[in-house]
């Protein structure tokens, strides 16, 4: 029995001290009828041994090529360290610090996080993460909604050059709520906010606007020039910003002249693994005016009773677990061994590692430009600045030329056909630390041979 | 002693750091012009001040954690290992699909699994945690009622004993909370039931074996109950352990669930999250589940598996995650399934339900008071030390962090709200029996002492890395972000 410990002679001593004959007769309060008799679809199990290599050989068949596809998940070198020890099992398997004096090294590592995560946005608060960067961006919502003094709207602007995904899930969570978000149009050139657009909403009730930086095409904005037009309308800023970015951009908080208000993002480039999309986290921070609108745990540093320095949950009195009904939000598990590691990441990167975790993409993303920004039949998108992604619009069908790519182990990036109908042969290109001259050579070979291919076909 | 307040400036952990100082090119209005406060330390720091971190905690691990509707049972290293092998991790969540089946095999496997365990009709593993499945699952019923333009459906009943994620649940879906009493049994109220349904009625939240650590007994009068007035089942699966190959959800009459894999399989709580809440659904919502989903065609007698966006699945509530949920533990839980197997899921609901029992007649024999005598306990159980607390003045809280100095993990203490002083036990069948019964002889020995010397159990704990802490203070005065003093600042 796997994972069972129970020989037969303790199941009979138990079972007569309760004073039953079966262990079925404990379950003779549900009906009869009720109770099920086979799982039938759900196969015989396997062996530790048998189990492992089913998933070895599964394993390789992902395996193997390389990434060029960033879109909100990127490949950063992960120390080694950072797993090693967010996986012991006294991290892993603890649960919500609820008992605080037995829960110290996740509080303490917590508030550790929430310090990280506050120097690198520039802002006051955070709390102990949420799921992901996507469902981050609607908390944010949520929050701005019922942190905005000046406003009563119930709606947000959102501009298009937000993360598709990310506007997708936002919209799905916050509109059950009658929420409404209205999309700003990016100039398809520029790959930006079209700022003509945006005066075409000035002096609308908005409760906030939403901005990222990078964008989702990798495009570097001027944020402080978006930042205080918001703020002159009367609508909250929040940031959507990518964390690597950080060490080297402008934080959120000092965007324009008084700063966004809340800053959100998908923590995974912080040493967590591409893992099919998750388990990631999301990072959220604000200004202490907001503090009391923030979902989720948060953690405190306090006293014991002898006045020795401890932490523990705080301002539980926003959460689910007290206020039921009128909690800010329904959040109970957060993603805490993703934050383990992700304070261990920066611990090790410090800003000096992190800053240049940036640059070394940057670099090699534009090396990555230059490469193939001749080729025939490519045209590099209109950006004035791109921090680590790019787009690249194709002669010939741009799925087409990815899987030709692909069948030459080269992932060469996310076809934007099916999120921008302006954009329908453009392709979003990431590059960072990981890739090595060989392997931006391998990408041009690969995306050479594979406009030939189409071209051919077409 | 906080990392930041170790290491020294300009001190790193030199093979970590790419060295590359290229120039950027990009504005310099658009840069950062102070550096960002990260620690600056060794790796060696590292590595020692989070292993020290990692001692200051309780885990299933290193002890018995009892924790009640948490499910805090033992954690395979198999399926964390197999999860962990580089194909996996390595694979980006937009890849495209020639690069994916391995990856979507396991997926649409595990949501057969599932369908199966819980009778019902399609599953999608897009939630990433309980409550965001209880958010997708009431945003169905939501949809559902739309889709009928039935717009006057607009209120959620909720049983008093409910998990706080129901009602917070039902407000973030737009809903009015309406809660029903349960009785002195620890079953709904029907009568109560009756008298609140109607045609305001879009659905009923509920937990089966509930809160109370007790079987539903009238689960199929609530059922017709609900229905009759037009209203859907939600079933909160925070309790699906109790019941898993006993009784499934699709049988009792629910329309739609959530399961938390990391309590019913067996994925690791790693310190609050990550979890993962699959919601599955009966016909009537199938058009209405969170994508992406997993499917698969046979291509010339080969699998080929794909998945299912909201192209195929236009009536679908969306997407709830940039991509596809909390995927790495959506592997973990199929590994346990494949560990396990058919007869292994069967036995998860008949030895957590034995331990629980067990534990629940050892107390009661010692003296201790069950919530629910005369009932027969779930895979949990309520003891509520009301009398302790009134004659001795020893709390639940009071023994529950004097629990801790005997090595053990404290249940979940005062929920269910309505049993005062309450302990909600959850021992899991993967405890042994010589554990329960550790356990209980802590519990008398602890009686003992509040009788003796009350002063031992509500001074606890002695043994841990602090002693009780002051939350007024740490709420009054707010301190939640390390800040350089001012003299080093300079």
């Amino acid at each position: 029995m796997p994972f069972i410990p129970h020989t037969e002679q303790d199941v009979q001593k138990m079972l007569d001290v309760i004073g039953a004959d079966s262990i079925d007769q404990l379950f003779d309060e549900i009906p009869a009828h009720l109770r099920s008799r086979t799982l039938d679809a759900v196969p015989e199990g396997l062996s530790e041994m048998a189990m492992m290599r089913r998933m070895t050989e599964r394993a390789a068949k992902d395996a193997g090529a390389l990434c060029f596809i960033g879109a909100g998940a990127y490949e950063h070198h992960i120390p080694a360290a950072v797993w090693d020890i967010t996986t012991r099992g006294e991290f892993m398997t603890a649960y919500t610090p609820y008992q605080a004096e037995a829960s110290q090294g996740t509080l303490q590592l917590i508030y550790e996080y929430q310090s990280m995560m506050c120097a690198l946005t520039g802002l006051s608060v955070s709390n102990a993460s949420l799921y992901d960067g996507a469902s981050g961006l609607a908390e944010a919502i949520l929050m701005a909604i019922r942190g905005n003094r000046k406003s009563k709207s119930r709606r947000v602007l959102v501009a298009s050059s937000i993360h598709p995904l990310y506007r997708k899930a936002a919209d799905s969570i916050v509109g059950n709520q009658g929420i409404e978000l209205d999309e700003v149009p990016i100039d398809s050139e520029a790959l930006a906010v079209d700022m003509s657009q945006l005066d075409k909403f000035a002096g609308e009730d908005y409760a906030a606007l939403v901005i990222a930086q990078p964008n989702f095409f990798g495009s570097v904005v001027d944020v402080n020039k978006l930042t205080d037009w918001a703020h002159e309308q009367g609508m909250l800023v929040i940031g959507v910003v990518n964390p690597t970015s950080l060490a080297v951009l402008t934080p959120p908080g000092q965007w324009g002249e008084a700063g966004a208000d809340i800053a959100v993002g998908e923590g995974q480039p912080l040493g967590i693994p591409m893992a099919s999309g998750g388990p990631y986290f999301g990072f959220i921070c604000c200004t202490d005016k907001l503090v009391r609108q923030m979902p989720g745990r948060i953690i405190g540093r306090t006293v014991d009773l002898e006045g020795k320095v401890g932490y523990t949950l705080t301002l539980q009195a926003r959460e689910q677990h007290i206020r039921r009904s009128k909690a800010t939000s329904n959040i109970c598990t957060n993603q805490g061994l993703a934050v383990t590691a992700a304070t261990i990441y920066m611990s090790l990167l410090g800003d000096d590692g992190l800053s240049q975790v940036a640059r070394a993409s940057h670099a090699n993303t534009h090396a990555l430009r230059q490469r193939i920004g001749k080729l025939p039949g490519v045209k590099l998108g209109n950006q004035t600045h791109c921090f680590h992604e790019f787009v690249m619009h194709l002669e010939g069908d741009a799925e087409q030329i990815l899987a030709k790519m692909a069948d030459q182990g080269v992932l060469g990036g996310l076809a934007l056909r099916k999120y921008y109908d302006a954009l329908a042969n453009s392709v979003l290109v990431c590059v960072t630390e990981t890739k090595t001259e060989d392997d931006l050579q391998k990408y041009e070979e690969a995306l050479k041979a594979a406009l030939q291919a189409v071209g051919g076909e077409g | 002693m906080l990392i930041f307040e170790k290491g020294a400036p300009g001190r790193k952990a030199h093979s970590q750091v790419p060295g590359s100082n290229a120039e950027l090119d990009l504005p310099q209005d658009l840069l950062r012009q102070d550096k960002a406060a990260l620690p600056e330390v060794s790796e060696l720091q590292v590595v020692r001040h989070f292993t020290n971190l990692s001692r200051k905690n309780f885990s299933i691990d290193t002890q018995f954690y009892p924790l009640g509707s948490c499910t805090m049972k033992y954690n395979p290293r198999g399926a964390h290992r197999a999860a962990s092998l580089p194909g996996f991790l390595a694979r980006h969540p937009l890849a495209p699909e020639s690069h994916s089946q391995g990856y979507l095999s396991c997926v649409y496997e595990l949501q057969e699994v599932l369908k199966e365990v819980t009778g019902m009709a399609g599953v999608s593993l897009c939630p990433m945690a309980g409550a965001q499945g209880e958010f997708a699952g009431v945003a169905m019923i939501k949809a559902y009622h739309e889709a009928r333009n039935d717009h006057a459906r607009t209120e959620i009943i909720v049983p008093e004993a409910a998990h706080g994620t129901n009602p917070a649940t039902a407000v973030m879906c737009g809903y009015k909370v309406r809660e029903i009493p349960v009785k002195q049994d620890g079953d709904v109220d029907l009568e109560a039931l009756k008298d609140a349904v109607g045609p305001q009625t879009a659905g009923i939240m509920m937990t089966n074996p509930s809160t109370c650590g007790v079987f539903e007994r009238q689960i199929e009068e609530i059922s017709k109950t609900v229905h009759d007035a037009g209203g859907l089942l939600y079933y909160d699966g925070a309790n699906l352990n109790a019941i898993l190959g006993k009784v499934r959800p699709g049988d009792m009459g629910f329309d739609v669930l959530h399961m938390n894999l990391h309590k019913t399989f067996a994925t690791p709580h790693g310190g609050g999250g990550p979890g993962s809440g699959p919601v599955a659904v009966g016909e009537r919502l199938l058009p209405y589940l969170p994508t992406p989903i997993a499917g698969c065609a046979e291509e010339r007698g080969e699998k080929r598996y794909h998945w299912l966006d909201d192209d195929a699945l236009p009536e679908s509530i969306g997407r709830l995650s940039a991509f596809m949920g909390n995927a790495g533990i959506i592997l973990r839980a199929y590994v346990y399934a494949v560990l396990l197997g058919r007869e292994g899921l069967h036995r998860v609901g008949e030895y957590s339900t034995l331990n629980a029992n067990y534990m629940a007649k050892l107390l009661e024999n010692a003296g201790f008071k069950l919530a629910y005598p005369g009932r027969r306990a779930t895979h949990e159980f309520i003891v509520t030390l009301n009398k302790q607390a009134k004659e001795l003045g020893v709390t639940a809280m009071d023994f529950a962090k004097r629990l801790l100095d005997y090595g053990y993990h404290a249940p979940t203490t005062y929920f269910p709200l309505l049993v005062p002083e309450c302990f909600l036990i959850e021992p899991t069948e993967t405890e042994s029996i010589e554990e329960l019964e550790g356990y209980v002889e802590a519990m008398i020995q602890i009686q003992k002492e509040a009788e003796d010397s009350a002063e031992l159990v509500t001074g606890a704990p002695f043994t841990q890395p602090v002693r009780r802490l002051d939350d007024v203070k740490a709420a009054r005065e707010l301190d939640v972000a390390y800040r350089k003093p001012e003299a080093e600042n300079q």
